[in-house]
């Protein structure tokens, strides 16, 4: 999917810059591309080496643990197949706290062992339960504090103020998380009719 | 007040820290460590990404859909700048940064368009790869409702965003 987004950008460039007459700005564009990238590059690291070590320092001393077991007690209301009290539900939190910290490196790993654990759960079926798309729509909605990269590449070009996108950012994937978890609802209700 | 955030989280976090006695200093340096890797993870993606939006937007073909898309996006009062950005987001992070590079690039990091795009990266995640991931490594075949209901979530953030951004901004 990815291979097949790249060839579409610069297969349909190519062929458009010959049918218009803009190869010359094409070719220009391509080199100073790998320059630029690079650039880009080395602005983003500062930022991203920088707030990881927030984030991680935020899982030191325990803020992650914390938020997951806030958000625990609600889960069983959106989980309704996983029995009461299942350690899968600790898992889940971990996976959401730590998305939330933008800890990707420590939410995969979980979120991987959440899948594995929702899946002996569902009798080892190669079928995606109930359980693994409500776990996947809140984890696609990409519920973030701190889009570390999109400040950085903000910060890189001069903005003024950075980090002013936090704020509708937040807003944006909070309302695109519930809307999530309605149409979820909606296709488990529909299935099971 | 987004000015105070950030100060504030990391004055959290620090407080947190000291408070649970953990030694802030080397659990700053160690995740500066993993972030490093993480970083150097991107970098690969972004240069090899970066060269075909490059491709893309240079030959005209980015401006030549957007046109296309107006009378449709219009109507619901997303800029057709942003669109290329919209349709690649959930197949690739590292090209809708570079293409997010681009527009701050074309129209200053500070215009509506650049924060628009800006938030709508910020508020969404690559769904296509992140069920690719997860169903792979469980092992599941029938991914059931799991692409159409993330795909509708990244269409709703995209929608939303622009309230967000004309309401926040």
């Amino acid at each position: 999917m990815v291979s097949a987004a790249f060839a579409f950008l610069l297969l349909s460039g190519f062929v458009f810059a010959a049918v218009n007459g803009t190869m010359a700005e094409v070719n220009e564009a391509l080199f100073q591309s790998m320059e630029q990238s690079v650039q880009l590059a080395l602005s983003l690291g500062g930022v991203i080496l920088f707030w990881t070590g927030v984030m991680k320092t935020a899982e030191a001393a325990g803020l992650v643990r914390s938020l997951a077991a806030i958000v625990q007690p609600l889960l069983s209301r959106l989980f309704p197949e996983i029995p009461h009290g299942h350690p899968v539900f600790g898992f889940i939190a971990s996976n959401m706290a730590a998305n939330f910290f933008g800890l990707g490196n420590a939410a995969t790993p979980i979120g991987l062992k959440t899948m594995r654990e929702l899946r002996r759960l569902n009798e080892d079926r190669d079928t995606a339960s109930r359980s693994m798309i409500t776990f996947l729509a809140l984890n696609t909605a990409g519920v973030t504090l701190i889009p570390t990269t999109v400040i950085a590449l903000g910060i890189s070009h001069g903005a003024e103020n950075p980090a002013d996108i936090i704020m509708p950012a937040f807003l944006a994937t909070i309302l695109s998380a519930c809307f999530a978890i309605i149409i979820d609802r909606y296709y488990a209700h529909r299935r099971n009719r | 007040m987004a000015a105070w955030l950030i100060p504030l989280i990391i004055a959290v976090v620090i407080a947190a820290g000291l408070y649970r006695e953990v030694n802030i200093y080397t659990a700053l340096t160690d995740g500066a460590k993993e972030g490093m890797q993480t970083w150097a993870a991107i970098v690969p993606h972004l240069v090899i990404m970066m060269a075909a939006v490059a491709v893309f937007r240079a030959s005209g073909a980015a401006d030549w859909i957007a046109g296309l898309l107006q009378p449709v996006t219009s109507l619901v009062g997303i800029p057709p700048e942003v669109v290329p950005l919209a349709i690649i987001r959930p197949i690739s992070g590292s090209a809708t940064l570079a293409m997010l590079d681009q527009i701050m690039r074309e129209f200053g990091p500070d215009s509506y368009i650049a924060k628009l795009a800006a938030v709508m990266q910020g508020s969404t995640d690559t769904t296509l790869y992140v069920l690719a991931i997860y169903f792979g490594a469980a092992g599941i075949k029938k991914t059931g409702d799991a692409l159409k209901i993330g795909l509708l979530a990244d269409a709703a953030a995209f929608i939303a965003a622009v309230f967000a951004v004309a309401w926040l901004l």
